[in-house]
């Protein structure tokens, strides 16, 4: 009777661990990720943009980024252009919030004026390039909901499959379709479904490097749209974290005095 | 390839000044510069590499190790200053004759504005000078010099100094921008009144948690430009500043204060500012022949005092947008006008990746007829267009419509990139419907087209 008692009870567990929803398994994996990159304080990085149109004509952008992790919320980011250098001086400071729109602002250095950017612009394209606003901000858990879809080992590496589905209305798409690595919770391709659903574009992340012996970041990331034959490659260098920074480099003050 | 090999070289060099300042020892010198070779900042931020090496021993140290070593670094004077800026042909054609024989019918000038910058101490200090420099075919008033820019500025924790010629903007609206008041308007350069001179100031921001306040010390005036006989979009009378009076005795050495207070609180964005000097904005006064007839106008810039407030809501796609002003001094009679109105953009419109932005606002003046301004019960509707492709494509389009009057000014504006370092500039502007008591009235022959080609360096 104990044993059928333990049997029984054991059976029980087997069944509750094997009950998480596809759903449930989704978020579990998202959360783990973003655990995992919990407390890298601040950074900054140096971007280098390669836009490349069907005919495989070029151009470049390069952008200086900073970013502050914010406790409870999302991050603080600005974003200083050196190229192209008709835009060199013009700068972009971003509050990210975890489910309502952003704030940002943008410094015009010809007018010396900041202006406020209108919120709810999450697909528009960010300087031109195959990724919007969205692909490029802050990544955060409430962004979106999730359902795992499977295990599938690509470049070598166990990866869970995870669909999400972004949860603000202004999302230019339906779905995302996500490789993460069963290793260290990193982000490999992400497959972006337009709002009617049909493959818009691929993202493939490559060359990570781990910082403070716990953040993972990315050298590269390449992005091409399916339906218009464009791609734009994104190279990442000079990542430092703890840079020292404060709220106080992420002001209308800051914006203005950024180069 | 040339930036890299001159970044490696920087590093030697910057290895061997630490080293003479005591503060790299040579066996993490060269760990560090086999271990990042080419991926070294630029050359403003060259004193914090040391600092900076994400894997190196700094993170291990005592914080306050770490901060007299930064502190210690700071003081080497190791970065290069930087120069930058862009140079323009432009043309105007004018659709009409023109009103007065010693006018043309296009006007073409040249454009040269570089900009030197040269940022230290981590940062925290840095010093910019930007000169500026046109010079126009038809209107010898047109040509001219100007120092754009000539400031140092110093970041403390919590205060911003900047002390120099500089150019400040506040407000928020897009059709006028009556808040805006340290500078004084560069009216040759066009007549839309957004270019501004050059203002000498010290100004000292004060940062904290209830907002920032900004103090202005001004010392020096800058008297605003006008279009000489020979240059089209004039008045009528020719603005005669040879005959220029003010009204503080102390004329353009008067020293002039303002102060503004600005916040962020979510979704709003705040201002309140006051200034107290010599008013930007003239009043143009007739001089008289002997004969009692107006031969040219006399610029008098009297002592006002103006408070201002501008006001802006973000919420979703919508921007609401208010500046207001309360000037006295100026004329008999104090006054208020105001600007409001709102933004609504669209994203993704056209089934494409644009975004078309749509602005209403109304323009108000207290002083109705007697306004020195045409814009004293007038209603701004505006379209922006964001193409967001590789060149930048953008464009305005506006009218701004004197209910009045019926008056009618049109402003259409362009800009293109091409390649990586040439812009195209396209703007059109038309007046239509202007009575002769609409101080725009003089303006009325002068529509124009002017194409900009400028490249950046």
């Amino acid at each position: 009777m104990r044993k059928l008692f333990l049997l029984l009870a054991l059976s029980l567990t087997s069944i509750n661990a094997f009950a998480e929803t596809p759903e449930e398994k989704g978020l579990a994996i998202a959360v783990e990720a973003d655990r995992r990159d919990l407390g890298f304080g601040d950074f900054t990085a140096d971007m280098l943009m390669i836009l490349k149109n069907k005919q495989g004509e070029e151009s470049t952008r390069v952008v200086r980024v900073q970013n502050l992790e914010v406790k409870d919320d999302g991050d603080k980011s600005l974003s200083i252009f050196d190229e192209p250098a008709d835009v060199k001086g013009t700068t972009m400071l971003t509050y990210s919030h975890k489910v309502e729109d952003d704030d940002q602002w943008m410094y015009l250095p010809a007018l010396k004026r900041v202006k406020r950017i209108a919120s709810d612009n999450k697909s528009g394209s960010y300087m031109g390039s195959e990724f919007a606003y969205e692909d490029i901000g802050s990544q955060e858990v409430e962004k979106y909901t999730y359902k795992y879809l499977r295990d599938e080992v690509i470049e070598g590496q166990p990866c869970f499959v995870v669909e999400r589905y972004p949860v603000n209305k202004n999302s230019g798409y339906k779905r995302q379709v996500t490789w993460i690595d069963k290793a260290e919770y990193r982000p490999w391709k992400i497959d972006f479904y337009d709002r009617k659903d049909s493959l818009l574009k691929t993202l493939t992340i490559k060359g990570y490097k781990q910082y403070l012996k716990k953040h993972w970041r990315p050298d590269e990331m390449f992005m091409v749209n399916h339906q218009t034959g464009k791609s734009t490659l994104l190279k990442w260098s000079n990542y430092k974290f703890h840079a020292g920074l404060t709220d106080a480099d992420f002001t209308q003050e800051s914006l203005k005095r950024a180069r | 390839m040339m930036k890299k090999s001159c970044r490696a070289g920087f590093v030697r060099l910057i290895l061997s000044v630490a080293c003479i300042a005591g503060v790299q020892p040579f066996a993490h010198a060269a760990e560090l510069e086999e271990r990042r070779p080419l991926s070294l900042p630029e050359a403003g931020e060259r004193t914090a590499l040391p600092l900076s090496d994400p894997r190196g021993r700094e993170r291990f140290m005592p914080t306050d190790t770490r901060k007299k070593e930064s502190e210690r670094l700071r003081g080497v004077p190791i970065d290069a200053g930087k120069w930058s800026g862009f140079v323009a042909l432009e043309s105007r054609l004018f659709a009409q004759e023109a009103l007065f024989p010693e006018q043309s019918g296009t006007q073409s000038s040249f454009v040269l504005q570089p900009e030197y910058y040269k940022k230290w101490d981590g940062g925290k200090q840095s010093f910019t000078f930007v000169p500026f420099y046109r010079y126009d075919q038809r209107d010898p008033e047109r040509t001219h010099f100007d120092v754009r820019e000539f400031t140092w500025l110093n970041v403390g924790k919590r205060h911003e100094w900047r002390v120099g010629i500089r150019k400040v903007f506040w407000g928020v609206t897009e059709s006028q921008h009556l808040v805006d008041i340290i500078n004084q308007t560069d009216l040759v350069e066009n007549p839309d009144g957004e270019d501004k001179l050059g203002q000498p100031m010290i100004n000292l921001a004060l940062i904290r948690d209830w907002g920032t306040l900004d103090l202005f010390v001004l010392p020096g005036f800058r008297e605003r430009t006008f279009p000489g006989p020979k240059g089209r979009l004039r008045l009528p009378l020719l603005v005669d500043t040879s005959q220029t009076r003010y009204e503080s005795d102390q004329k353009w050495r008067r020293v002039d204060l303002a102060a503004r207070w600005s916040h962020t609180l979510g979704d709003w964005d705040i201002g309140l500012s006051h200034f107290a000097g010599t008013s930007r904005e003239p009043l143009l006064l007739p001089v008289l022949s002997p004969l009692g007839f107006p031969v040219a106008l006399a610029p008098y810039y009297p002592l006002i005092n103006q408070t201002g407030l501008d006001l802006q809501y973000a919420a979703g796609s919508w921007l609401w947008k208010l500046e207001a002003i309360y000037r006295s001094g100026f004329g008999p009679k104090s006054y208020a006008a105001s600007t409001a109105g709102l933004e609504y953009t669209l994203s993704g419109v056209f089934g494409t990746g644009m975004d078309l932005g749509l602005l209403a606002e109304y323009l108000y003046d207290e002083r109705g007829k007697r306004a020195t301004t045409p814009f004293q019960d007038d209603v701004f509707a505006g379209m922006r267009l964001g193409f967001n492709d590789v060149q930048s494509t953008e464009m305005l389009m506006g009218v701004i419509f004197d209910r009045t009057t019926s008056g009618r000014f049109y402003n259409v504006e362009a800009s293109r990139r091409i390649g990586n370092n040439w812009k195209l500039n396209l703007e059109a502007r038309a007046y239509a419907g202007l009575p002769p008591t609409d101080i725009l009235y003089g303006l009325r022959k002068d529509d124009y087209f002017q194409l900009e080609l400028a490249r950046y360096f």
